[in-house]
């Protein structure tokens, strides 16, 4: 019997914000413990909440960047359940008014190639909620410390239709999540720092049955890849159990990333009754047209709006824009440098086959680096204009652009390097080469054209890089046409 | 110095210090002493700074020496219920499991009196947490009648109500959720009043349930209730559920009241239940209104049986979930014997908490509870609206209403302990004015026959605030009840 798996993921994203959701105290991340508090945070007696408007303005951009719909009036309930990370032993959360309803998100699967794309799909949300993150706990041998730093940062809680049918699909799904939280400026959704966190809910069914089979929670997976490596995991179980006559129950499983297995953590029925109930301390929020609108023309074009873009527009290949569409900044960088020499392909390759290389090998990112548009702009310029070879560009101009920060005209200028176009100049140096190399020659005058390319690199190096490859090709030609 | 300084009304006082017959120093340690003389049988107080009560005493006076008084109430002593947050002063709302607890921050209420100049003078005992109509669900003390010592002196604010009639201070502070302030003021002969929910700031006031907790006055005159109320009314940005709207000068519109008023009575405060004495005393307040001309119209108020049922709902639903914090983990009272996390919380609020706020809890984490939470919580919301619609509807056609503050006066100690419903019928009166979130104020009408004191209450429009002092101004000028004190 054939079996298909459906899956449901629940991602946690942390909303950069300046201050903490419900007070004034600053978030951040690697502080020293308990620091960043105050009587909000710590839940003491009288001390009450204030939104922070902040938080909801992000989550409402999140929401325009999920296509969702911004809910016209959202509140503020209270999650009770008792837990030593918890300040007030309740959570401020959002019940049935969530801001986000609905929702979906463009997700590209791997393809069958790391250089060819995969197939696009949608994948449909349920709801996003803005809620307070809770404290950190940490176990010794003998006692437990709770550190709450991390409680009251705005959180924001993303939720799908169990419409995740593969391993590959909540991977992919995760990765363009994350691609949107970024280029909205809301997270950086680095897993490792907890800026992001997921929950999976995973069922199987022989296929054409029409119900869902009983479903399963995974938690405590740390990576992207560890939820794809949890799900891969959970699937075979679940079929295994299954195809062995076994039966399943509704649990919360943990994923143990060492043993690679997921384990039984609880069954439902040891799961909280949470008693929601609208907070007394917070007024709900009214979101009105104005406010969407001013919101709205701060919504950045999607990742893969733009992947497309740069195909129909620029005709980059999907081994550039691959390259290209997650960084929202090197995006820009390329599009200013391509506005100013309207050479999008060149600077594309410039920036992906050797601007990339050099940040990485220096440990820096785009911003730390010297370089700015413009001098990828300048380069690329230079050579289209036949003012260098590509090769002079790439072994005498852009390292020494990349270390000091000189703009690549002037580093020509200054090494003496634009390429020679004088004809006269160059004529008696192809004319020494031919003379100088008769086998070759021979071969070119047989029908070898490829031979001429020894003859090129010959004046090339007689000119030392400086002579326009085009035209010494141009003359070879000539030179030898006359001969023969 | 003059006689009786301690049975002083703020007025009085204020032009006694105006005049340099007395220093805030020389009251401040007069009422040290009324205090040190008369709380050991009234137990209204939980803790004194005497040192620091005359520190800022003395600071006050150098103000008004130096020509730099902050206010009005500048030099005057104003004594704090214990669920209201002074920086570096205890807070235990009478319970043990705040027993050792201080916080580090002033509540609003707090802020503003020490920034007008007031002294805050005293932790005053109260049910713990608030939950009470007697005051002897304090951990720590009963706090007595000073009207009659084996009775007691209402609740939960009953330290604030018999503080001031005991004269130990002139003015305090209580919070009123189901009737907190109203019910004691009335027991102790006293004005108490209970603001529109939203006139003054919850922040640093120990949450009991949230949607009916308001902070308000004590005092032995209704124009000392308005200065105390001007001080600490106002929109404040610390909490979300304060409403900006402006308040109005209190003091002033007691120098030129409007009247007469149209005045309703609602007919369902006056059926079984109600004592025959408070009952009379109630109706010839009434008829002295009729006499200055005053409209008096029956007013009907159909859910008003209900009150006490949805109060018990939503106010232990809140109570529920703002009581959980105190689980032993962080500031509250931890348990020694705690083997884990989950004993330590078992442990820790066994211990730490009382038997009615433990019946609390317990009850509201049962109406909130999955399959129950429409059936009880939303259902109480809505007759929360229909109670909430029967006074607008009313106040249509008058301007206040005139009822009993309670359905009896100051009740022995013990006699309602056993038995919870009947204490909870104490508040019959009050609820619904928290329910609604109208404001609502007690002022002394009469004694009974065992000369325990009777009190009026007068419940005004949202923000009406203004109406209700000026009318029940107007009835404590032409009688003498608030002018009579215990003799202790």
């Amino acid at each position: 019997m054939e079996y298909e798996a459906f899956i449901g993921l629940e991602v946690h994203v942390q909303v950069r914000t300046q201050s903490k959701i419900f007070t004034s105290v600053g978030v951040g991340f690697g502080c020293e413990p308990n620091t960043l508090t105050d009587p909000v945070v710590l839940g003491f007696p009288g001390a009450l909440p204030v939104l922070n408007k902040e938080a909801v303005e992000k989550s409402i951009k999140v929401g325009m960047l999920l296509q969702s719909t911004i809910s016209e009036v959202t509140k503020w309930d209270r999650k009770n359940y008792f837990y030593p990370d918890s300040p007030k032993n309740y959570q401020i959360s959002q019940f049935d008014q969530p801001i986000c309803e609905g929702g979906k998100v463009e997700i590209e699967l791997p393809g069958p190639s790391r250089n060819v794309m995969g197939e696009h799909k949608w994948i449909e949300l349920t709801r996003a909620h803005l809620e307070e993150d809770v404290g950190k706990l940490n176990h010794f041998d003998n006692d437990s410390l709770v550190d709450y730093n991390r409680a009251g940062t705005p959180l924001l809680e993303i939720v799908t239709e169990p419409v995740l049918r593969t391993p590959d699909e909540a991977w992919a799904y995760l990765n363009a999540l994350r691609m949107l939280m970024v280029y909205g400026d809301i997270s950086d959704c680095d897993m490792e720092k907890g800026q992001m966190r997921c929950d999976a809910n995973v069922s199987v069914r022989p296929v054409g049955q029409e119900d869902l089979g009983v479903k399963v929670e995974i938690k405590n997976m740390n990576s992207i890849s560890g939820v794809r490596n949890a799900l891969v995991y959970e699937i075979e179980r679940q079929i295994q159990t299954l195809k062995g006559g076994g039966s399943l129950v509704q649990e919360t499983r943990g994923w143990d990333a060492s043993k690679n297995v997921t384990y039984h953590m609880r069954f439902k029925e040891e799961s909280h009754d949470y008693r929601y109930f609208p907070d007394p301390d917070l007024m709900p929020v009214r979101i009105d047209e104005d406010w969407r609108g001013r919101i709205s023309a701060t919504i950045p074009e999607r990742p893969y709006d733009r992947q497309r873009r740069y195909y129909d527009d620029f005709k980059l290949p999907f081994t550039i824009t691959s390259v290209l569409i997650p960084d929202p900044g090197l995006c820009e960088f390329f599009e200013e440098a391509a506005e100013a020499c309207n050479k999008p392909q060149q600077v594309a390759n410039w920036i992906v086959n050797n601007l990339l290389s050099e940040l990485g090998n220096d440990g820096l990112s785009l911003s730390e680096s010297k370089i700015t548009s413009a001098h990828i702009a300048g380069l690329v310029k230079l050579i289209e204009e036949g003012v260098i070879s590509k090769n002079i560009a790439k072994e005498e101009v852009f390292g020494e652009m990349f270390t000091s920060g000189e703009m690549p005209a002037a580093i020509v200028e200054a090494k003496g390097l634009k390429q020679s176009n004088d004809t006269g100049e160059l004529e008696p140096i192809c004319q020494k080469v031919i003379d100088a190399n008769p086998g070759p020659v021979e071969e070119i005058l047989c029908g070898n054209e490829k031979a001429i390319n020894f003859l090129k690199g010959q004046v090339m190096k007689a000119t030392r890089g400086k002579a326009n490859p085009a035209l010494v090709d141009q003359m070879l030609k000539a030179l030898i046409d006359k001969k023969g | 110095m003059p006689d009786n300084l301690h049975f002083k009304t703020v007025t009085d006082l204020q032009s006694l210090l105006a005049g340099g017959e007395i220093s805030s120093v020389e009251l401040c340690r007069e009422l040290i002493d009324r205090k040190e003389a008369v709380d050991s049988k009234i137990q209204a107080f939980n803790s004194l700074d005497a040192e620091n009560v005359l520190a800022n005493a003395e600071a006050s006076d150098q103000r008004r020496a130096n020509g730099e008084l902050r206010g009005p109430l500048d030099g005057i002593p104003i004594g704090l219920k214990d669920v209201i947050a002074v920086s570096g002063s205890p807070l235990t709302c009478s319970s043990r499991m705040l027993e050792n607890f201080v916080p580090p921050y002033d509540a609003t209420v707090s802020r503003k009196l020490k920034e007008a100049g007031a002294i805050p003078f005293g932790r005053l005992n109260m049910d713990e947490f608030a939950m009470g109509s007697s005051t002897e669900n304090s951990a720590f003390n009963t706090t007595f009648n000073p009207w009659s010592s084996d009775r007691v002196a209402g609740g939960s604010s009953g330290g604030s109500a018999a503080a001031v009639s005991a004269g130990s201070v002139p003015v305090s502070l209580g919070s009123d959720t189901g009737g907190s302030i109203r019910q004691p003021a009335s027991f102790c002969g006293v004005v108490g009043m209970k603001p529109t929910y939203g006139r003054v700031s919850r922040f640093g006031l120990v949450a009991y349930a949230s949607s009916l907790d308001q902070i308000g006055p004590f005092g032995r005159s209704v124009a000392d209730v308005a200065q105390v109320l001007q001080s600490i009314a106002g929109h404040d940005p610390k909490d979300s559920t304060s409403i900006e709207k402006a308040v109005p000068g209190y003091p002033e519109i007691l120098q030129n009241p409007i009247g007469p008023w149209k005045l309703g009575v609602p007919k369902e405060y006056f059926e079984e239940g109600l004592d025959p004495e408070v009952k009379a005393c109630i109706q010839k307040a009434i008829d002295w209104y009729a006499d200055q001309g005053c409209e008096i119209q029956e007013i009907q108020m159909p859910n008003m049986d209900l009150a006490i049922a949805v109060y018990y709902i939503i106010a232990t639903a809140e109570a529920s979930s703002n009581l959980a914090r105190y689980d032993g983990v962080r500031y509250s009272h931890r348990s020694e014997q705690s083997e884990d996390a989950i004993d330590l919380y078992f442990k820790s609020r066994a211990e730490g908490f009382g038997e009615e706020v433990k019946r609390r809890i317990i009850l509201g984490t049962y109406v909130l509870s999955s399959g129950y939470y429409d059936a009880y919580y939303l259902r109480a919301q809505k007759i929360r609206t229909l109670i909430r619609e029967d006074f607008m509807k009313a106040y249509e056609s008058v301007d206040a209403l005139l009822t009993p503050t309670s359905p009896f006066v100051s009740f022995r100690a013990g006699e309602k302990n056993e038995d919870p419903l009947a204490m909870y019928l104490s508040d019959i009166f009050t609820i619904s004015a928290n329910l609604a979130g109208i404001p609502g104020i007690s002022v002394p009408c009469g004694f009974n026959s065992e000369n325990l004191p009777i009190g009026l209450q007068i419940l005004g429009k949202p923000f009406g605030e203004s109406d209700l002092l000026a009318i029940a101004n107007s009835f404590e000028q032409a009688h003498d009840f608030s002018s009579q004190h215990p003799d202790l």
